[in-house]
């Protein structure tokens, strides 16, 4: 038990990893069973970070080292740095790493039954578990080269899913070598920056990276190339223009899993705006470039996603629309970051909010998703205006809509109403306009939910669909732990904040703690 | 890729497979010490099937290399992979625990310049190997996959 | 000054590479240059690690007291380029998925999703 609990940072990534290669093997003997044992390995993974999430919210950071026990060498000299590859996992690494846990592994419960009637079926679940492992690895690691690899794993393998559906027709192959060119580019400008930063400083360890900032031009550069490409990664406005087609046209299992990746990219430009140059860097006008790209993703985003007729085109419009909410709340928590007064009074609850934001959209935003899928599945079209009384046959699902549609707009007993109260007091602290604006995006959101709502559940029964069902169980069962969650997180929100969401916050702004943790002990 | 090639081309193909099969593992067992190792080793034995398919064509050589057979190696190779490093697993994930230890690639590691044992370096050739396993098998699948594709792709042209 | 060409043909690779990712239309030319991008990038990667004078830093039959060039880069170098022969088969083969799909591979006549 103890020895599980030392190794389970090497577990979180090596099973999934090791799972990934097994599944075709197993896949000659026993085709149907796969999908369980996929969704057991996801389940252990699952329970592997919940022990390592208990373990670093009581005890504080862990850092495993990879192939040795020092992380660091000493030259002759009795200097000491970092040379062995790390995972530093502070709070907010294990809270992005109990996102993807959680949706990964509803994503493999949902497609045991949605997967069913696909071939192939084998190597869609070797890349999803390869995805898993990539997210785990961005979110969990101390090394940014080993960032770099898994940021390039993560795009492959969610390419490869993308267009796991192009043998039938051409648009999901459209979207996916759209996505590729553009992660591609981002990955190799990011490897780029990681050249500017190892030519300058001689080390790869972020920790010690962060040590040794100085904020010189060609750390400049480094940071428009990291925020420019992780934003394009993330899904963020100017940048935007992948989300929609990807997100439409991958199973919607994946694209649940997708909204997680693409937060984790998020993540990443948080870790190193917060961890690496935190501030020495000028922080207002960094600040007001990710609260502008925000607004402009909030605003853009949801009146995008008005006008859409495709239930998934719609749903992933207001995907950029709610990272445009994440980047606003820790924009303004980055614009007062050298501001103790301001960062105490409304700076730290703005980040709350933002960071709140992420695990309540992976939440809300996979469940609406899913039940997008459970339309399709049953339906076998994302047209809305073909669409029509489902509500008579499909009670489940369309409750767990009413949930996810009242989750995302906001409304008081769910949880997405909780971190929007949030980002909305701190923000109108520091500027009101900027939260009038949250507010009126709100609305927009709410009215397009209703139109899904309305044309796609109410109405009197279709004729074409008077045989339709209710989905399979473990769809149903995948919804409902979404949905337990939500209101979970709706009706405890302070509990929430406090023991998880704060922590995270802490291990953002506090950069002096981020490298002691590694170069302490040298 | 339709059909074969002239005489000349196969004569030499003959002549020259063998060879670059042999090299590739050579640099796959060499990749401790030598440039190289289980990437290029793998892609070298990899670049023989693609010469392969170009001489003699698609359909003939899909005769001789099964595809199914090619991806369970790539699958053993990346568990093989995996399950070396959960050797070492004592001390930490990866840590190369065969290393110094006699046996097998277990023979005492010379710090500075060598002759070069290849009896050395513990996991690291192990791992090695395994990479070059999946990779020669993996990189064989694409080829044959993208020939068999083109060739589709080609006789939809023709009619 | 002779010490700066790599870097400058590290920049003409990029620049290259994103003018044809840029304003090219045919799929296999983006396919070109993303291999560009990736191989200007891995440039700076190996130039960074150079010293003047430097051996491969193999210390298998490596003469006696020379300088060697600083391995790392070589090794992200390795791995960038691994990475980068995975991401050339995946965009190829899409574009063969395309071909089947639209009979083209110009991409302003693929364009089934809009708005």
């Amino acid at each position: 038990m103890n020895g599980i609990l030392m190794h389970a940072p090497a577990l979180v990534i090596a099973l999934p990893l090791l799972a990934a290669f097994v599944t075709p093997i197993l896949g000659r003997f026993n085709y149907k069973k796969i999908s369980w044992f996929v969704s057991a390995v996801f389940g252990v993974t699952l329970l592997l970070t919940l022990l390592m999430a208990g373990q670093i919210l009581t005890n504080g950071t862990i850092v495993y080292v990879f192939g040795g026990g020092e992380a660091g060498l000493a030259l002759p000299s009795g200097y000491t740095f970092p040379i062995r590859i790390i995972f530093q996992i502070d709070a907010m690494g294990i809270f992005m790493a109990l996102i993807t846990a959680v949706i990964s592994f509803l994503a493999a419960v949902y497609s045991i039954s949605y997967m069913e009637d696909y071939s192939g079926v084998d190597k869609y679940y070797t890349l999803l578990l390869l995805l898993a492992t990539s997210m785990f690895g961005m979110e969990l690691t101390g090394d940014i080269f080993n960032f770099f690899v898994f940021f390039e794993i993560s795009s492959i393998s969610s390419v490869a899913l993308i267009s796991f559906r192009s043998t039938f027709n051409g648009e999901p192959a459209e979207a996916a070598i759209k996505y590729m060119v553009i992660s591609s580019i981002s990955a190799l400008m990011v490897l780029f920056a990681i050249g500017l930063f190892y030519g300058q400083y001689g080390t790869l360890n972020m920790a010690a990276i962060a040590s040794f900032m100085q904020f010189t031009k060609l750390d400049k550069m480094a940071l428009i190339l990291f925020l420019t490409m992780l934003a394009m990664k993330s899904g963020a406005v100017p940048m935007h223009m992948w989300t929609p087609d990807a997100y439409s046209e991958a199973p919607s299992a994946i694209t649940v899993v997708l909204v997680a990746t693409s937060q984790a990219s998020l993540y990443a430009l948080f870790r190193i705006i917060f961890s690496l140059y935190n501030v020495t860097l000028n922080t207002v006008t960094v600040g007001w470039i990710l609260i502008i790209l925000g607004v402009l993703s909030m605003f853009i985003g949801v009146t995008m996603a008005v006008i859409q007729k495709d239930i998934k085109r719609l749903m992933a419009y207001h995907s950029i629309s709610q990272t445009g909410y994440m980047l606003l709340g820790v924009g303004v928590g980055l614009a007062v970051l050298a501001n103790p007064a301001a960062l105490a009074s409304y700076g730290i609850k703005a980040m709350e909010g933002g960071i709140f934001h992420i695990i309540n959209n992976a939440l809300y935003k996979g469940l609406l998703f899913l039940t997008a899928g459970a339309l399709f599945y049953r339906t076998g079209t994302r047209d809305l205006n073909k669409m029509g009384g489902l509500a008579h046959n499909m009670s489940y699902t369309t409750l767990f809509y009413i949930i996810g549609a009242a989750a995302i707009a906001g409304i008081p007993p769910f949880n997405g109403f909780a971190s929007k109260l949030i980002i909305y007091e701190s923000v109108y602290q520091f500027n009101p306009l900027l939260a009038i604006i949250a507010m009126l995006v709100s609305i927009l959101t709410l009215a397009s939910f209703v139109k899904i709502f309305h044309s796609a559940f109410l109405g009197p029964q279709l004729e074409q669909y008077k045989s339709v069902q209710e989905v399979p169980k473990s769809m149903v069962f995948a919804m409902a732990v979404l949905s337990i969650i939500i209101i979970f997180f709706g009706l405890f929100p302070n509990l929430i904040v406090k023991y998880i969401v704060h922590p995270a916050v802490m291990a953002l702004i506090n950069q002096s703690h981020y490298t002691s943790t590694i170069l302490g002990g040298m | 890729m339709i059909g074969e090639m002239s005489r000349i081309v196969r004569t030499m193909t003959n002549i020259i497979f063998g060879f670059i099969v042999v090299f590739g593992f050579y640099v796959i067992a060499h990749g401790h010490l030598s440039p190289g190792g289980g990437f290029q080793g793998g892609a070298i034995v990899a670049s023989a099937f693609a010469l392969l398919l170009v001489t003699y064509g698609t359909e003939v050589i899909q005769q001789y290399i099964a595809k199914d057979l090619l991806s369970v190696i790539e699958s053993t190779g990346l568990i093989l992979f995996g399950s070396f490093g959960f050797l070492g697993i004592s001390a930490t994930y990866f840590y190369n625990i065969v290393a110094n230890s006699g046996g097998l690639f277990g023979s005492p590691t010379v710090i500075g310049v060598n002759p070069g044992d290849l009896n050395t370096s513990g996991t690291i050739a192990l791992m090695n190997i395994a990479v070059g396993l999946e990779v020669l098998a993996a990189l064989g699948v694409i080829v044959l996959t993208m020939s068999a594709a083109a060739e589709i792709i080609q006789n939809k042209e023709k009619s | 000054m002779i010490g700066n060409f790599p870097f400058v043909a590290v920049i003409m690779l990029i620049a290259l590479g994103m003018y044809s990712l840029m304003f090219k239309k045919n799929l296999i030319k983006i396919a070109i240059g993303l291999t560009l991008l990736e191989g200007g990038v891995n440039l700076f990667l190996i130039t960074l690690g150079y010293r003047k004078g430097g051996v491969a830093p193999i210390y298998t039959m490596a003469p006696e007291g020379v300088k060697m060039v600083l391995p790392t880069p070589q090794a992200l170098c390795l791995t960038s380029i691994v990475i980068g022969v995975a991401t050339t088969a995946l965009v190829l083969s899409i574009a063969m998925i395309l071909y089947k799909q639209y009979g083209t591979i110009e991409t302003d006549e693929i364009r089934r999703l809009r708005g």
